[in-house]
């Protein structure tokens, strides 16, 4: 479940402002107006590259192509801005450097620096949504529809066998993708996929909500590729690559799988003949639980979790692993604060948004009063006041401009923090893992020892008997047969937690790793970046400051 | 003669061309300053009192020094006093009594309104016309009895309540407004560079107080911005706390800066309320002074109109009872001369508003470009600082995040 998409971030992005400019001209002294469509070509603050807020239709200060007698603001405003000056540009690369490094899988993906061991690349992108009907609809004329996604990837990676290729998939198809690699990884910290999202699908706009999809399912299989395990799998590969239908099911296929009682788990355990054929069912053991369909699996393991919490015995064995309980305890301290960071830095955002706002606003009542005094001019006191309310009025509107390319760059730093609430997740689900691998482990045990018990109390009831218990004897060989595979399945469930555990402590050990770095980055480029903007709004107003110099208080 | 505001404080005025200190002149010199608001009374009638101190070696003045204590109403009475007495002349305009109970007594409040105050009695004491007034005298140098006795013998005769005030405003404003909108009364100067003043008074109004609402709304961000920029640094200091080591130091750190640059911010905000949006209000009260002149030149005109009107009448009447050889004629000659004095004085009343708003007007505008350019000044030197101080707080840091780079 993807509930942190960047849905409070991105809207600072559309800083929809509703000012009218249109009925605004500036006096003659301005240059003829430029066309209003275009964004400014000097304008430092617009072109560079990794600037990528939109300053064409939601920029305020620009009157949309639409109205009619265009005025002379967009080029008033052009003619206001400064050339590049040396401190601008070297404050640009030093952002783009340390921000845009990762870019390895798009600047919005992973959470986790893209391996920097490999040469290797992984490049996925999602487009063109296309309506299709579905198949099997033969009851219901018209029938229903889905949606499909192009998947188009780019690689030199040796595991797959091309450098490019394209595929078609449904939503079904990921959500299988997603099934499957929780299987195969578990104790892997492994990225959630996106939201069913049933509620929305029917109450946003269809292209809304496609589009959302579409860029979800880009920034999933992104992190997915960021990921240096789970880049190289065999489920993903299939997903990418496989040209046709998608054939990575669930394994679980409903009609074997019957509840029959007793032979459910003992099937599992036995490893006798099995409806599936083929695939060894010790295996099966080392699977969690499927719901619905090993219910008599999870009835066990759900008395064994009630008994370790409430009966009163001593489980069969607990966890003992300080240093992995330390951890946890850490990162769930580190969770805690990680979602208060976040909350707090999304009221940050809007503040600046808002005073970026107000100031914009306080310029534009300049510039009309500026526009005022100007034509009504009878005195020279007058126009000698005009022209300090247009110098005011021009850094107003610039202060307001770099508020909010501040802010939009601030988003984009911020964002790291989103990110890694979304890991926190992927990391709990590793931890679950581990839990239920343990799980399973002490719910054999239990069988084993209440096995043991029946053995014991069989032949004490057999031994008083002379000549021997035909029936009973029988019994016990049958019991100590289940010993036997119980036993066995024992040493498999065990492979399975410790093999859990490790991924775990693998995985532990990336995140600290990769934490460090991330958020070093994060923070560097928060801070160059409110640095940097500071400085320039410090120098619009000190040029102001400068010109109104002969009005200061001595 | 102009003042020129740039020699001195906002605070504070030496109307004369010397200094006061200036060892071998003489000069006169007249120096008032409201301070040190006080709280007096309990309950429904607590009110604040403000320190009057004036500096003056002109004769008619208790000098060198004298300091009294006022309160508002006080101030109301000057205004009310030298309203009627200098049709003509744009008075200072006084803030506004507060509305809101609660805020009455806010520090913000009493601090905005004390400064108000004393911007009004200086631009008084500096005017040429109304430093003269002995309505300032009595109101710079009476003791606090004499100054309520002059206070309430004004209810009843001259006193208008806010309330009436308004409702002239608004009823000249329909008047004038009118005018302007060219619905016209029989009452008009029909003078074309009259209108496009008054056009001009009501606009600058207008655009004036939007200036002036985002202003308000500006300190308001700073504030929020403020706040939030706090909140975020505690927060991230917390999160530092989990890492530990070099980071988490380093995370300690931007939560202790974010903590002084929200320092910084309420400051700025509060440098910017008194700075830059004060000034912003005060000019729209001043353009409403204005529109008060505006109306009392209206009443004027129309006073001298209607006498003159009456004189024809009255001289018609007149002329019919001298044919007629009536015993009344005598009687109607004397009212006829009262009236015609009457209207000489009426028109000679008009004819000084005139000429005083004329002169006026220039003052007015050199007043505002030097007033309003002082807070052009502040705003931008203020927001400078700020941006400065931001810009160096978070680049010291940037030398610790060097060192926990791997």
């Amino acid at each position: 479940m993807m509930g942190y998409e960047n849905q409070g971030y991105e809207e600072a992005h559309l800083y929809a402002s509703k000012e009218q400019m249109a009925s605004i001209v500036l006096a003659d002294d301005f240059s003829p107006p430029s066309d209003g469509s275009k964004s400014f070509p000097d304008d430092p603050l617009s072109s560079s590259q990794f600037v990528d807020i939109p300053t064409n239709d939601t920029d305020p200060l620009q009157p949309s192509p639409s109205k009619q007698a265009l005025n002379p603001s967009p080029s008033t405003i052009h003619s206001i801005l400064d050339p590049p000056s040396y401190a601008e540009a070297v404050f640009r690369s030093f952002d783009f450097d340390s921000v845009d490094s990762g870019d390895m899988n798009g600047q919005d993906g992973s959470a986790l620096a893209s391996p920097s061991s490999s040469s290797y690349y992984l490049k996925i992108s999602v487009s063109d949504p296309q309506r299709e009907l579905e198949q099997s609809a033969s009851l219901v004329p018209g029938g229903s529809s889905y949606f499909t996604y192009l998947i188009t990837t780019f690689t030199n990676m040796p595991e797959f066998s091309g450098t490019e290729f394209n595929v078609r998939r449904r939503f079904k198809d990921v959500v299988a993708l997603s099934d499957r690699l929780a299987e195969s990884y578990r104790g892997y910290f492994i990225p959630l996929r996106p939201d069913k999202s049933v509620v929305e699908s029917q109450v946003m706009q269809k292209n809304e909500f496609v589009e959302q999809r579409r860029a979800a399912l880009e920034k999933y299989l992104r992190r997915l590729a960021a990921h240096p395990v789970i880049r190289k799998s065999e489920e993903l590969r299939v997903f990418l690559e496989a040209s046709g239908k998608m054939t990575l099911v669930r394994t679980t296929d409903v009609a074997s799988r019957m509840l029959d009682g007793a032979a459910r788990l003992p099937k599992q355990l036995l490893g006798g003949k099995s409806l599936d054929g083929g695939a060894s069912n010790m295996s099966e053991v080392t699977q969690p639980t499927k719901g619905g369909r090993d219910l008599l699996r999870i009835f066990k393991e759900l008395k064994q979790s009630v008994a370790n919490d409430w009966g009163g015995a001593k489980p069969p064995i607990v966890e003992d692993d300080k240093e992995f309980f330390e951890k946890k305890a850490k990162l769930q301290d580190f969770e805690q604060q990680l979602i208060n960071v976040s909350q707090q830095a999304e009221s940050l955002v809007k503040a600046q948004q808002d005073i970026g706002e107000t100031m914009g606003q306080l310029g534009l009542a300049f510039v009309k009063l500026t526009k005022f005094e100007t034509e009504e001019a009878i005195y020279d006191s007058q126009r000698a006041c005009a022209a300090d309310m247009k110098n005011v009025a021009t850094a107003a509107v610039k202060a307001s401009r770099l508020y909010r390319e501040l802010n939009a760059q601030t988003v984009k730093h911020l964002d790291k923090l989103h990110e890694y609430l979304g890991m926190m997740l992927a990391v709990n689900n590793a931890f679950s893992d581990r839990s239920s691998a343990f799980l399973t482990v002490q719910t054999l045990l239990s069988d084993l020892s209440s096995l043991h018990s029946r053995i014991e109390k069989l032949e004490a009831a057999s031994s008083k008997i002379f000549g021997g218990d035909s029936s009973r004897i029988r019994k016990i060989e049958e019991l100590r047969e289940t010993v036997r595979v119980t036993e066995e399945a024992k040493t498999c469930a065990i492979r399975e937690y410790e093999r859990v555990k490790e991924n775990n402590r693998n995985e532990l050990e990336r995140l600290d790793k990769e934490r460090h770095d991330d958020f070093v980055n994060m923070l560097k480029g928060f801070i160059v970046n409110q640095a940097g903007y500071a400085e320039k709004m410090a120098s619009v107003w000190e040029t102001v400051a400068e010109e109104t110099s002969g009005y200061a208080k001595k | 003669m102009i003042t020129t505001v740039n020699a001195q404080q906002r605070s504070g005025s030496s109307p004369m061309a010397q200094s006061p200190r200036s060892p071998s002149s003489q000069a006169p010199y007249l120096t008032v300053s409201v301070s040190d608001p006080a709280k007096m009374g309990n309950g429904v009638q607590a009110y604040i009192s403000y320190k009057v101190i004036t500096k003056s070696n002109l004769p008619e003045y208790d000098g060198p020094e004298k300091i009294v204590i006022r309160r508002y109403s006080d101030f109301v009475w000057l205004r009310d006093r030298l309203f009627e007495k200098y049709k003509g002349v744009f008075i200072p305009p006084l803030p506004e009594k507060s509305t809101v109970e609660k805020f009455r007594f806010s520090a913000e409040f009493i601090e905005m309104r004390r400064q108000a105050l004393d911007v009004f009695v200086n631009r008084i004491a500096s005017h040429h016309e109304l430093r003269q007034s002995d309505d300032l005298r009595t109101f710079l140098q009476v003791d606090e009895q004499t100054m309520e006795r002059a206070r309430s013998m004004e209810i009843g005769i001259f006193k208008k309540k806010p309330a009436d005030l308004m409702q002239i405003f608004k009823d000249v404003q329909s008047k004038v407004s009118d005018v302007v909108l060219g619905k016209e009364k029989p009452v008009d100067e029909s003078n074309p560079e009259y209108e496009k003043l008054k056009n001009y008074i009501f606009q600058l109004e207008d655009h004036l107080a939007e200036a002036q609402k985002h202003a308000y709304r500006l300190v308001k961000r700073h504030r929020e911005l403020g706040l939030s920029l706090s909140e975020f640094g505690k927060a991230v200091k917390l999160l530092g706390d989990c890492e530990g080591n070099a980071l988490g130091k380093a995370f300690s750190e931007l939560g202790a800066k974010s903590e002084i640059l929200s320092i910084k911010l309420q400051r700025e905000a509060q440098h910017l309320l008194m700075n830059f949006e004060e000034p912003l209000k005060d000019y729209v009260r001043a353009v409403q002074s204005i529109k008060a002149t505006i109306a009392e030149r209206a009443n004027a005109f129309r006073h001298h109109c209607e006498l003159a009107e009456t004189i024809k009448f009255k001289e018609i009447d007149m002329n019919k009872l001298r044919l007629m050889r009536s015993e009344k004629l005598a009687e109607a000659e004397r009212e006829y001369e009262e009236l015609k004095a009457d209207g000489a004085e009426a028109t000679r009343k008009f004819e000084r508003i005139v000429k005083l708003m004329n002169e006026e007007i220039i003052r007015f505008q050199e007043q505002k470009t030097l007033d309003l350019g002082v807070a052009f000044h502040e705003f931008a030197k203020g927001q400078a600082e700020l941006a400065k101080g931001i810009s160096e707080a978070w680049q010291s840091l940037l030398p610790k995040l060097e060192s926990c780079s791997s």
